[in-house]
């Protein structure tokens, strides 16, 4: 597989899944995926103010009866502790694709502090961790995470490596 | 000035005859104020997670499109979730209503003042972020329109009950956060509930 071909893998899995919600904080390794859900007529993209609402969204849209994902980047991990407390409290099916950030190479040394402790935040919080390290297991690991999350009352986190994103300066994230 | 609505007689007026209306109570008082009218599976009462109230209604409005979605909460949970205002603004739910139970007090922390009595004003918030309906109500005679426009009118709809801080008698709801799920997910969905 092609690089650049997970978000479209991602975006098929999601619809094989029935994901009817996709909240997201946009990420420049998001933008394809996002760009694909939100074109998608079977599916809701939900742009969020921060990281934390997509949790409520995706326990509400539970509460009706209708699966999502939440999608962002690792920098908004640290937002969403508190409201996964009611994730764990509640059983409630969970799924987020987070993008790594200071992880694999990175350039901006702000991104680093929330992006190492970002296994271990959700981790903390009773979310069963999951990463992708390569282009090709992103989807696999989505679909996987998927069937976790809905069938076994859990929450899950896929994390999608720096390395399979590859930014790896601020020009490149740029698209210049 | 006139004397200030009771909270308790405002959720009790919001909720009389709700028919088949989906609930979500954020934390404290108002959650004790939607049991004291009623515990109802359909209700969705909030023991944390303080600034969700609103997403959660908001994801529950954009499943079930067919029904219509109260979020009844508390002005200090409000403005802990204050973006939500803009998201909802943003994906204009027509079947969604958030009623910020008003008393410009953190009631359940000691009665702080919180950013209204401060001159913060929540339904202009909600207005500029595109809700359709958004009203500061402050008189009994204003309920059964609000209430109907909960129940009837185009939405995203908004208002903010101004109340007294009159203390209340605690009535809980279930405590336990997966009972509260499955019972309102049961009563909603029936089987399909337990078969997704």
């Amino acid at each position: 597989m092609q690089p650049s071909g997970w978000p479209a893998a991602v975006h098929a899995a999601l619809g094989a899944a029935r994901i009817a919600v996709v909240g997201y904080v946009p990420d420049a390794g998001l933008k394809q995926l996002i760009g694909l859900c939100g074109s998608d007529r079977a599916m809701r993209a939900v742009p969020l103010t921060t990281e934390e609402e997509g949790v409520g969204l995706a326990a509400g849209a539970w509460l009706g009866g209708a699966r999502s994902v939440l999608l962002m980047q690792s920098s908004g991990v640290g937002n969403t502790i508190n409201a996964l407390g009611m994730v764990r409290e509640c059983r409630f099916p969970f799924v987020t694709i987070v993008t790594m950030r200071g992880e694999h190479g990175e350039f901006n040394p702000w991104q680093v502090p929330m992006g190492q402790a970002t296994p271990a935040v959700f981790e903390a919080m009773g979310v069963v961790v999951q990463s992708a390290r390569e282009a090709g297991a992103v989807a696999p690991a989505v679909e996987a995470a998927i069937r976790l999350a809905y069938n076994s009352y859990c929450a899950v986190a896929v994390l999608v490596s720096q390395r399979v994103i590859g930014i790896k300066s601020f020009q490149e994230q740029l698209g210049e | 000035m006139s004397a200030k609505l009771d909270r308790r007689e405002v959720v009790a007026a919001l909720l009389e005859n709700r028919g088949d209306l989906l609930v979500v109570a954020g934390l404290g008082s108002t959650a004790w104020d939607c049991t004291a009218a009623g515990d109802h599976a359909l209700t969705f009462p909030m023991w944390g997670a303080m600034g969700q109230a609103a997403m959660m209604g908001l994801g529950l409005a954009l499943a079930q499109p067919r029904r219509r979605v109260l979020v009844v909460t508390g002005d200090g949970e409000m403005l802990m979730g204050l973006g939500a205002l803009a998201t909802i603004g943003a994906q204009a739910p027509k079947n969604l209503s958030v009623v910020v139970i008003d008393n410009e007090r953190y009631g359940e922390t000691g009665m702080q003042a919180t950013h209204t009595a401060r001159g913060v004003n929540l339904a202009s918030a909600a207005r500029a972020c595109g809700f359709v309906v958004a009203r500061t109500i402050g008189a009994a005679r204003e309920l059964p329109a609000l209430r109907r426009a909960i129940h009837g009118a185009r939405g995203p709809v908004f208002a903010a009950v101004k109340v007294g801080t009159v203390k209340v008698p605690l009535v809980l709801p279930p405590r336990e956060g997966a009972l509260l799920k499955a019972r309102f997910r049961r009563a909603l969905l029936g089987e399909a509930a337990d078969s997704e």
